[in-house]
């Protein structure tokens, strides 16, 4: 009997159309736009103007507060502009653009494919050297990385949970990545688990992919002299157990409470690309400037996983893939196709926290005619967190607030598996998602009274 | 990159599932059932079936366009679905203006009325057969032998295994009294009198399952049902098994089975969760063994599910799904 | 006989007990009211619109007889004349306002123009969430090039409880009817982008603004729709009366400078400003 999360969860066609594609390094843009604010929190300040040189891993930009995060350069080249552009939602956002000049890289980065296992730092310095790279989540949450490591006064972490669940049906970056990088995953997770002093690790991953678990656990056994402490964990197959919560309940059975946090039950969850990038950082340097991005869809003529540079436009990465095949209107999603956003300027870049992009077109792209609510409360069978769907999402609309407070509106992690269950097509997530925003700003703006 | 962008909030897939499908979905599950009807009670009972149905469509249709000048909903098959179930709780004897009649209630009072598929609070199906009942007791409660029977046996006729049993027990007749008029073999196949759609015990049950499966229903609220039914009844046939039935002959007779899994499972006039659900199921459980019992009708399951819908949104209120989370946040706090 | 004889006498000593139960918990639970708040209230529209501040009409009036001052109190949907009979009944000085009006600050009409050529605001991609301003401006800038401008979900519309604005089919736009606005301001709450301005009626419902809240420059803005005002700068100039000011690329018209000798409007290269009321030119 395989793990999992108890309550709630869907199974949407995995559609895993490029999980045999191997990582294909993907050439240089002639120019990159990076935008200031990757990341949950207060937007990076930028530390170049226009006209000055940069090199491949060079800092660009500084954290501009406690949750925020540093950004490199992801190439060499000119700095053209410091300005305002939009990103994939065409809303404007601060950003660097930089003219590619070649393709130099700051001197102290250690670009050998060598495996370096061993590590003497202490886990602060650990801790200090991630936050230099710039690291954040890079399942999309786009948390920084130094943040979640850094427990606040009073709590201590007891368990890492590495998320190599990939629960998002068609992406397959985690995937590649376990299996081509395997050993870097592990000791990249073994610097995590020394950065947080914690004892048990798990890398928790969902049973349709047996090749990664496999992989690990042939890697785990090469290098075990570096890397114990670490238990595989297979579990079963259910949407969304790549969220948080629901990840710790399914690996260890704790309950993350309503509005706290998982360090909150001792736990910490750290995505495998951040795993990755942690060991780059640590062991040789690297700052994260690039990522692997899936490139995937129907529409797309062969789905892909790139090595791209951090900035490189999401047209390119299409392009790449062999262009889009589908006349009429497309969906160009920027993530998976329950989390993920749908873009509307596709010449937005890849960030820190795009694990992939999802083309797809006619019936796959639109949505369906709403049509009355049966009360079917096939909603609330499927939500992981216990809610009522259909009736928060009734009350947002009517914008009843204190009603949506008390149905604790806030607790829902926007999976989108109400939405993707409903029989009449109710755009259920639209609007509790709306309705959460607007809670919280109440209960925001009650806490400062 | 030509191509018109589409945008929409996430999620960007959908289960394949919709409203027409379910009610499809229902509508196949009720087959065995109508063919065994169908071979028991013979032809009429399609004829009776054929006329509910396209009458609650007609009605649906009609209000939608006329009274309401709305968009028309008949498509996703609610209102045939409706309409065979009204059906299937009728006598096959009863005449077809009468189905229409009953059909009209079910659609225009009971469904219409409060805004159509999904805000109705009482069964639509269940309002026609009541309302009919209490109308029309005479021709609701003939079982007339039917003229030709495709089986060819004529067990299906006179009073209904429940009348019988409640007669012979009032008479100062025992349990045994009424077994020995019944077979056992007959309860589960169907030959018996009834309304017509609720007399084959195991079509229904395979069309239960088939829900069930499909996952078109959960099992809370049929095992509740069934469930309190066999140990109520159960409980009393201990205490004095000579004057109370055993659990088996309520399970087997009346709408016992018609009702836990096809009315009682109706989505908008049954609870939102799971242990609303339980507490629904044994609410009409326990009515309904009681009308049985003590009440003036010897059937009592379509009272017991009307008046348990009564009680939907209060236990909708009160009856919250767990919350991830929750008691913990008790724990601590 | 006696069945129904008692029936009737136990019905009616019930009735009668209940009714001397109701009459002395009447008298407990008794809450003294200054009666001239249900005067005041009856004065008062009653559409409970909540545009005075208070949750209803008998929040209002409960306000209006209980301060001394009143002259920050009032109710724009019954207007002067209501204002006026409510303080005279009260006896406290009247408060007085200029009528207001809702004002759809955005021209960028979706739809062919009357001449068949394209849209002067073209849209760019599709949306094809649920219907809703509110949840189209959470996802993305719109469907249009322009990141400021009506979304035309009708979340205005939906909002309005005087029928007082509707959706133009044919341009995609809401349009205000005067006579109905009330400028109770809910729908200058619930347009997410902010496009809806309650502004001075103005003599005779006469009115020059700005129908553009678009703040990029020049270039981008044309560039995403032809009625944008693109920040030039010479309604500014051609202004007698120092009533147009110009910030972050955009114009805008003060309501109580305005003398409304129409220059600006003449002046405008994109049609960015409107006058409303006017009756047909004749002298141009």
């Amino acid at each position: 009997m395989l793990k999992s999360f108890p309550k709630g969860g869907i199974h949407p066609p995995e559609n895993k159309l490029s999980a045999g594609a191997a990582i294909v390094t993907l050439p240089l843009p002639a120019q990159v736009v990076v935008p200031l604010s990757q990341h949950l929190g207060a937007p990076a300040v930028a530390e170049v103007a226009k006209g000055d040189k940069v090199v491949a891993g060079q800092q660009i930009a500084k954290p501009g507060g406690f949750v925020s995060a540093t950004v490199h350069s992801p190439v060499s080249g000119t700095v053209t502009a410091v300005d305002a552009l939009p990103n994939g939602s065409g809303i404007k956002t601060p950003s660097v653009t930089i003219a590619v000049e070649g393709d130099d890289w700051a001197p102290e980065i250690d670009r050998t494919p060598n495996l370096i296992p061993e590590c003497r730092l202490t886990g602060s310095e650990v801790v200090t050297k991630i936050a230099a790279a710039g690291i954040v989540g890079m399942g999309g949450a786009t948390f920084p990385t130094q943040v979640k490591l850094s427990p606040p006064p009073g709590k201590k972490a007891e368990i890492l949970i590495i998320n190599g669940v990939e629960c998002e049906p068609y992406l397959t970056s985690d995937h590649r990545v376990m299996l081509e990088r395997g050993a870097e995953v592990l000791v990249g997770t073994t610097l995590l688990a020394r950065a947080l002093g914690v004892e048990k690790t798990y890398i928790g991953i969902e049973n349709n992919k047996p090749d990664a678990i496999e992989n690990l656990r042939l890697v785990s056994a090469e290098l075990s002299r570096h890397v114990a402490g670490i238990e595989i964990v297979p579990l079963k197959v259910q949407y969304p157990q790549g969220g948080e919560k629901q990840l710790i309940k399914a690996v260890t059975g704790r309950e993350v409470p309503s509005c706290a946090l998982p360090i909150d039950v001792g736990c910490v969850v750290q995505n495998v690309g951040t795993a990755l990038a942690v060991y780059e950082a640590v062991q040789k340097n690297k700052p994260l400037i690039e990522r692997v991005v899936t490139v995937t869809g129907k529409s797309i003529a062969t789905p892909s996983n790139f090595l791209a540079r951090i900035g490189t436009p999401v047209s390119a990465l299409i392009e790449a893939a062999g262009g889009i095949r589908a006349e009429g209107p497309v969906k160009i999603i920027g993530g998976g196709p329950m989390m993920g956003r749908a873009m509307s300027n596709p010449d937005a870049p890849v960030t820190k926290g795009t694990s992939g992009i999802l083309v797809v077109d006619g019936k796959d792209a639109a949505r369906c005619t709403e049509s009355d609510c049966i009360k079917c409360a096939a909603c609330t069978t499927v939500c992981p967190m216990g809610l009522e769907p259909w009736l928060l999402s009734r009350l947002a609309q009517k914008q009843m607030w204190d009603e949506a407070e008390a149905g604790v509106i806030v607790d829902c992690i926007e999976c989108g598996s109400c939405a993707y269950t409903c029989p009449a097509r109710i755009p259920l997530l639209d609007w509790i998602r709306l309705g959460k925003t607007e809670v919280n700003k109440i209960i925001r703006a009650r806490l400062n009274r | 990159m030509d191509n018109k962008l589409i945008i929409a909030p996430s999620p960007h897939v959908f289960a394949p599932r919709d409203t027409t499908r379910i009610m499809g979905d229902v509508l196949l599950a009720l087959l065995p059932a109508l063919a065994v009807s169908a071979w028991v009670f013979g032809w009429g009972v399609l004829a009776v079936t054929i006329i509910s149905a396209s009458s609650c469509v007609v009605f649906e249709w009609l209000i939608q366009k006329f009274l309401l000048k709305g968009p028309a909903t008949v498509g996703n098959l609610s209102a045939v679905v409706t309409g065979v179930l009204l059906a299937f709780n009728l006598p096959p004897t009863i005449p077809l203006w009468l189905v229409m009649l009953g059909a009209f209630v079910a659609i225009a009072v009971a469904k219409m009325t409060f805004g159509g598929l999904g805000r109705n609070p009482f069964n639509p199906a269940l309002v026609g057969r009541v309302f009919l009942l209490i109308a029309y007791p005479v021709q609701m409660t003939t079982f007339a032998p039917l003229t030709a029977t495709l089986s060819g046996i004529d067990a299906a006729t006179g009073a209904t295994p429940l009348a019988l049993a409640k007669g012979i027990l009032k008479d100062g007749g025992s349990v045994s009294d009424v077994m020995a008029q019944l077979n056992i073999t007959d309860l589960v196949v169907g030959f018996k009198s009834g309304s017509f759609g609720e007399v084959a015990a195991a079509a229904l049950l395979l069309g239960g399952l088939f829900l069930l499966v499909r996952k078109v229903i959960s099992w809370h609220v049929p095992v509740a049902v069934l469930g309190t039914m066999a140990v109520f009844s159960a409980i009393l046939w201990f205490v004095a098994p000579a004057s109370y039935m055993p659990p088996m002959f309520h399970l087997l007779t009346g709408g016992a089975l018609l009702g836990a899994l096809f009315m009682a499972t109706d989505y908008s006039t049954s609870p939102m969760t799971h242990k609303g659900g339980i507490i629904f199921g044994v609410g009409i459980g326990l009515l309904t063994i009681i009308i049985r019992l003590w009440g003036a009708y010897p059937e009592g399951m379509s009272f017991a599910i009307l008046i348990m819908n009564a009680a939907v949104p209060l236990i909708d209120k009160y009856v919250k799904p767990s919350r991830f989370g929750a008691a913990k946040r008790r724990a601590q706090a | 006989m006696s069945v129904l004889l008692y029936t009737i006498l136990s019905l009616c000593i019930l009735g009668i007990v209940l009714a001397v139960l109701l009459y002395f918990v009447a008298q407990k639970f008794r809450v003294d009211e200054d009666p001239r708040i249900d005067t005041v209230e009856g004065m008062l529209p009653g559409a409970n619109c909540g545009a005075c501040g208070y949750p209803g009409c008998r929040g209002m009036a409960d306000a209006l007889v209980i301060q001394t001052d009143i002259s920050a109190l009032y109710c724009p949907v019954g207007g002067a004349t209501t204002m006026k009979a409510v303080s005279e009944f009260l006896g406290k000085a009247a408060p007085e306002r200029e009528p207001e009006v809702a004002v759809v600050r955005c021209a960028g009409s979706c739809g062919l123009r009357a001449d068949g050529s394209g849209p002067v605001r073209a849209r760019r991609n599709i949306f094809d969430g649920a219907r809703s301003c509110a949840v189209e401006a959470a996802t993305y800038s719109g469907e249009t090039g322009c990141s400021f401008g009506c979304l035309g979900q009708g979340d205005c519309v939906s909002v309005c409880e005087f029928d007082a604005i509707r959706m133009n089919p044919a341009t995609g736009l809401p349009e205000v009817d005067d006579e109905r606005c009330t400028a109770c301001a809910k729908c200058v709450k619930a347009c997410p982008k902010s496009v809806i301005e309650l502004r001075r009626k103005g003599p005779k419902s006469r009115r020059v603004y700005v129908s553009c809240i678009n703040k990029d420059k020049g270039g981008p803005a044309r560039k995403a729709c032809d009625a944008a005002c693109i920040g030039c700068g010479k309604c500014v100039k051609v202004c007698a009366f120092e009533a147009i000011s110009l910030e972050n690329n955009l114009a805008y018209i003060d309501p109580v400078k305005c003398r409304l000798c129409r220059k600006c409007v003449a002046e405008c290269p994109t049609g960015a400003i409107i006058e409303v009321g006017f009756p047909a030119k004749k002298e141009i």
